[in-house]
């Protein structure tokens, strides 16, 4: 069995970790203005929405960026309604899942 | 039950927790199932071993940039590039990290590097919701979702998917992709306390999907992640705000 990815990964946590690691052991993040702090507040909202939009929304076709319109967009969107609803992720995944499986059962993409 | 705007009480730190199990029961799906697919991926790309691949997952330990690897790697990219790449992929975490560092102010330098390794999307946004509604810093908060609901379904899904996965016929008839964007997009819900977070998260999403468009997927996530705050902060405050940590609580 080989381990020749195995540097990688320790150079790919390195150039990761500072990511992790700048605000978290960063002197003097306990004075930043509270207007930045308020921005902080908003940047996992935004985060993880772009990532869920992204992941939906584009894909990747002889390496350029398409938009795409799929079965991922209603799992998401029942996913989405459902959390909003019930305020519980289990559920929401749940049924986007479920909606992806059934989907493809029946020959949406 | 919580209050319509998803927070409770700042003083019920049972409900709180409770709230953040039940959350984490998702998480740990979605984990789960993300990292049985990177495990499959990464062993049918025929470069990875499955030593290789838990090394990914125990050392990196960043979802989408170890799928990104997986196409780099076969595609014959350079290191050097493929550092580059998961560099900028990873960027997104300056901005967890700097958001959650008011909550850890005053831990121990150890804990605080430690729990840097660990921090991923999932983690940062199950805590922050957790630290929002208690008002402060909860130890739990930040190792139980790290921990239980991430690292360690991840790195179990990935060995199995190193291991059994090739049993597994076409993961995408199982629903298994759409895992994690509904994943984000649920934990994006619960830290939408307001206008400013909605706009935030709106705004994110849509300048995303556009620079993505025009430059790059990895690209277009941080402009999203930089953008979207800024249109956020534009939007007056609704009644219901998410609680800044406060300096008497980070002394707990």
């Amino acid at each position: 069995m080989t381990t020749d990815l195995v540097p990688l990964a320790v150079l790919m946590f390195l150039v990761t970790y500072p990511s992790r690691a700048v605000g978290m052991l960063a002197p003097g993040i306990e004075r930043l203005p509270r207007r930045a702090l308020e921005y902080l507040q908003l940047v996992g909202p935004a985060v993880l929405a772009a990532l869920a939009a992204v992941s939906v929304m584009v894909s990747t076709v002889g390496g350029r960026p398409v938009f795409t319109v799929g079965l991922p967009w209603l799992s998401v969107a029942a996913c989405l309604a459902l959390v909003a609803w019930r305020r519980n992720l289990l559920i929401g995944l749940a049924a986007a899942v479920g909606i992806a499986i059934v989907g493809r059962a029946m020959g949406f993409a | 039950m919580d209050a319509p705007d998803g927070r409770t009480p700042a003083a019920d730190l049972p409900a709180s927790r409770r709230r953040l199990v039940v959350d984490g029961l998702g998480i740990i799906v979605s984990a789960a199932g993300f990292g049985f697919v990177f495990g499959l991926a990464a062993r049918t790309s025929g470069h990875y071993s499955v030593i290789d691949a838990m090394a990914m997952s125990t050392i990196v330990f960043g979802g989408a940039s170890q799928f990104a690897a997986v196409g780099y790697v076969a595609s014959g990219l350079a290191w050097p590039a493929i550092l580059v790449l998961t560099a900028l992929l990873n960027a997104r975490h300056i901005l967890y990290s700097a958001a959650l560092a008011p909550w850890f102010r005053g831990r121990p330098f150890a804990e605080r590097a430690v729990a840097s390794h660990l921090l991923t999307d999932e983690a940062f946004a199950l805590s922050i919701a957790h630290f929002r509604r208690l008002g402060r810093f909860d130890p739990f908060g930040y190792w139980y979702p790290a921990i239980v609901t991430t690292f360690i379904p991840w790195n179990l899904a990935t060995f199995a998917g190193a291991t059994i996965g090739s049993a597994v016929v076409e993961p995408q008839r199982l629903g298994i992709d759409v895992i994690f964007p509904a994943a984000m997009i649920g934990l994006a819900v619960g830290l939408v306390t307001g206008r400013r977070e909605l706009a935030a998260a709106v705004a994110g999403a849509a300048v995303a999907v556009a620079v993505s468009l025009a430059v790059s997927p990895t690209i277009g996530i941080i402009a999203g992640g930089i953008v979207g705050p800024s249109i956020g902060l534009l939007v007056p405050p609704s009644g219901v705000t998410a609680e800044l940590p406060r300096l008497e609580d980070m002394k707990r």
